[in-house]
């Protein structure tokens, strides 16, 4: 099987669903004569031209509006934004008119819509450029939020979500577009609602979604190594549809679990999955659910420090030996 | 703008009556446009009423003293252009086609509602028949008109989407990207601000810095723009088609500014609409600058209608509006269970999408 990396995973997934279906347009800054700010669009405009990859001025509220009227009418704009800390520019058009029009035209529209980019911390830019937003849009009915950690789910992922007919938000990392992934040639999707168990395991329950995923194995490797304890890793993939089947039925296996979330902890997705747990599965623990999340502040630029905001393996490893 | 400027910026009837698009309306045609502009006051009336009796949630951002506007401009769309526009759009539902039935039920929140009772007043739409809504957020249907002469422009549909916002909406920033894309990409959208000179309870004056007009603002991205009496239905017209004519012809955008007045504060709820100006200048619309009145005087005047015609026409727009009220009392509220109905297609369709994990997080 072909190793590519995330980026070139994520490329893969545009430029055939750009080939499968005419009304894919893409739209964002720098995503055309530039190749895209990450080159998650490198070679789109060569090969699909000016009508079907399209710059546009630096104007989030314009460009996203523009793609939420484009999708009433039946396109399939595929909106990249540079960093997502640049929705909040243009929340409104997110939240108010992706997010609620079909519902408050009961039904009457519907948005194939989505809006992708990185969300995340850790490349010391700064609070601005560093938000994780998951939570803000996954506490928004009407749309669907996501997020990649590997190469195979992202070109899986966004495959699925350009032919979904509601609005999907891909959450991205800029760290993990070098990373490099088996990702098989031939035509596959992941249906948005599905968890995936990324490493088994017996002893502790370890949840998250993107690049806290891989901050998870790390840690199950070294728990395994140096502990000898096995936990299992459960990367969300789909943050909402959530597929709360899967996070159960580990918990239940292994009786404990620490999530993973480069959210800040306050109403952070992890919040959402531990009040789950709580819930639905806490005559099976063992221990209390715990988390660990970004830290509590504003992105620290400092390079030496801002590691250490991040959930990092040796802070997960520490909340699994106080419970295990 | 005052009253004074106002008549000082009084066009000759006559002049735009000669335009072609207005040469050759019929009789019909002309008596059409008076009830649609009747339809629309009375179907707000019997609103206000059902407002005022406590029936009603939420705003009611009337429009009454504006309906040449949406009647005028409306009046020059066929099948493939569109419309869209903020929360005052009782009048462009209305002339775009929607039942007074369906409006009257939705703003009393009810299942037979055009939106299920899922919108309320600002909230009404229709693709089908190319009315887009109906939105909340000042400004915040611009792009979104934007997006939908996008889709024109790249299917290659000789339409446009009239894209309408009040004095108020020109000071947001997503309207100035709104122009500038449009101008940058040649996009077939018309922008038409509503002038009725207050945003709010803030009078133009107060709000916005500008030379003469707002419209000239498009200046500052190479538009086109044109500056309209909306008092004036012929005016409108002749004016609004040239800018209809350019984004269907040329994919080419204008700023429209039709000067207009709303007699009613920002919303029924407004507790300072009459303290932000005086009762006297109000009545002085009423008096002199009515359109509907206008319009009636104007057909009188080319023999196409006579006092008891327009009786009857007026008759039956207060009989429709009054059986759509007694049709959205009568209707029923939405079921408890029909709240989660309408969040997402793919649930709503049931497709196997829809089946797919978990959608809503009640317990």
């Amino acid at each position: 099987m072909p190793v590519i990396t995330y980026r070139q995973a994520l490329n893969a997934a545009l430029a055939e669903e750009l080939a499968r279906d005419e009304n894919v347009v893409i739209i964002g800054e720098e995503v055309a004569e530039y190749n895209g700010a990450y080159k998650i669009t490198e070679g789109l405009w060569k090969k699909f031209g000016s009508r079907r990859v399209v710059d546009t001025p630096i104007s989030e509220g314009g460009f996203l509006g523009l793609g939420v009227g484009a999708a009433m009418m039946g396109l399939r704009p595929v909106m990249e934004l540079m960093f997502w800390s640049f929705a909040y520019v243009g929340f409104d058009q997110i939240v108010n008119n992706a997010g609620c029009i079909r519902y408050m035209s009961g039904g009457l529209i519907n948005l194939p819509l989505v809006i992708r980019g990185p969300a995340n911390g850790g490349t010391n830019v700064g609070a601005t450029h560093s938000h994780t937003p998951e939570n803000f849009l996954g506490n928004t009915p009407g749309l669907k939020v996501v997020s990649p950690a590997t190469p195979y789910d992202a070109k899986g992922l966004m495959k699925t979500a350009i032919r979904d007919n509601d609005p999907v938000c891909v959450m991205e990392n800029t760290l993990l577009y070098g990373d490099l992934g088996e990702v098989p040639e031939e035509e596959y999707t992941i249906p948005l609602g599905v968890a995936d168990v990324k490493r088994e395991g017996k002893d502790i329950s370890l949840i998250g979604h993107g690049r806290a995923v891989i901050t998870a194995l790390r840690a199950a490797e070294r728990l395994a190594e140096e502990f000898d304890i096995s936990a299992e890793v459960v990367d969300l993939r789909s943050i909402r549809p959530l597929d709360e089947e899967t996070i159960l039925a580990s918990v239940r296996k292994t009786h404990r679990a620490v999530l993973v979330d480069e959210n800040k902890p306050f109403c952070g997705v992890s919040a959402q999955i531990a009040t789950m747990i709580q819930e639905y599965a806490f005559d099976d623990l063992d221990a209390p659910v715990t988390r660990v999340c970004a830290l509590d502040a504003p992105a620290i630029y400092s390079p030496p420090l801002e590691e250490h905001q991040l959930p990092t393996a040796d802070r997960i490893i520490e909340k699994v030996l106080a419970v295990c | 703008m005052t009253t004074a400027q106002l008549e000082k910026t009084e066009h000759s009837v006559d002049d735009f009556a000669k335009a072609p698009v207005n040469a050759s309306l019929t009789s019909k045609q002309k008596l059409g446009f008076l009830r649609d502009m009747l339809r629309i006051r009375r179907f707000e009336q019997a609103s206000l009423k059902l407002y005022q009796q406590g029936k009603m949630g939420g705003f009611l951002h009337l429009y009454i003293g504006q309906e040449s506007v949406a009647v005028g401009t409306c009046s020059l769309l066929t099948p493939d252009d569109h419309c869209i526009t903020a929360y005052r759009e009782h009048g462009h539902a209305i002339v775009m086609g929607m039942t007074m039935d369906e409006c009257m039920a939705e703003l009393l929140g009810k299942s037979t509602g055009c939106s299920k009772g899922k919108g309320g007043s600002m909230h009404f739409f229709a693709p089908d028949k190319n009315f887009w809504g109906g939105h909340g957020i000042v400004a915040g249907q611009t792009p979104i008109g934007l997006g939908i002469a996008f889709a024109l422009k790249y299917r290659e549909i000789k339409g446009c989407c009239l894209t309408f916002l009040g004095d108020g909406a020109v000071n947001q920033g997503v309207f100035h990207e709104s122009l500038n894309i449009a101008a940058l990409w040649g996009v077939p959208v018309v922008f038409i601000v509503e002038n009725n000179g207050y945003s709010m309870g803030t009078s133009l004056a107060r709000s916005s810095s500008i030379r003469s007009c707002l419209a000239e603002r498009a200046n500052a991205y190479a538009m086109d723009w044109d500056i309209v009496n909306g008092e004036n239905l012929y005016e409108v017209r002749a004016k609004s088609v040239e800018a209809i004519t350019r984004a269907r012809e040329e994919s080419k955008p204008t700023l429209l500014e039709i000067n207009t007045y709303r007699y009613y504060g920002h919303s029924v709820a407004d507790a300072n609409t009459k303290k932000y100006r005086k009762a006297e200048e109000i009545e002085f619309y009423k008096q002199n600058h009515d359109p509907i009145r206008l319009w009636e005087k104007q057909l009188k005047a080319e023999g196409v209608a006579d006092d008891e015609k327009i009786a009857a026409i007026d008759h039956e727009a207060r009989q429709e509006a009054a059986r759509s009220v007694q049709f959205a009392e009568e209707s029923p509220f939405p079921e408890l269970q029909e709240i989660f109905d309408d969040v997402y297609y793919e649930v709503d369709q049931g497709t196997e999408a829809g089946h797919t994990g978990r959608h809503f997080f009640n317990d």
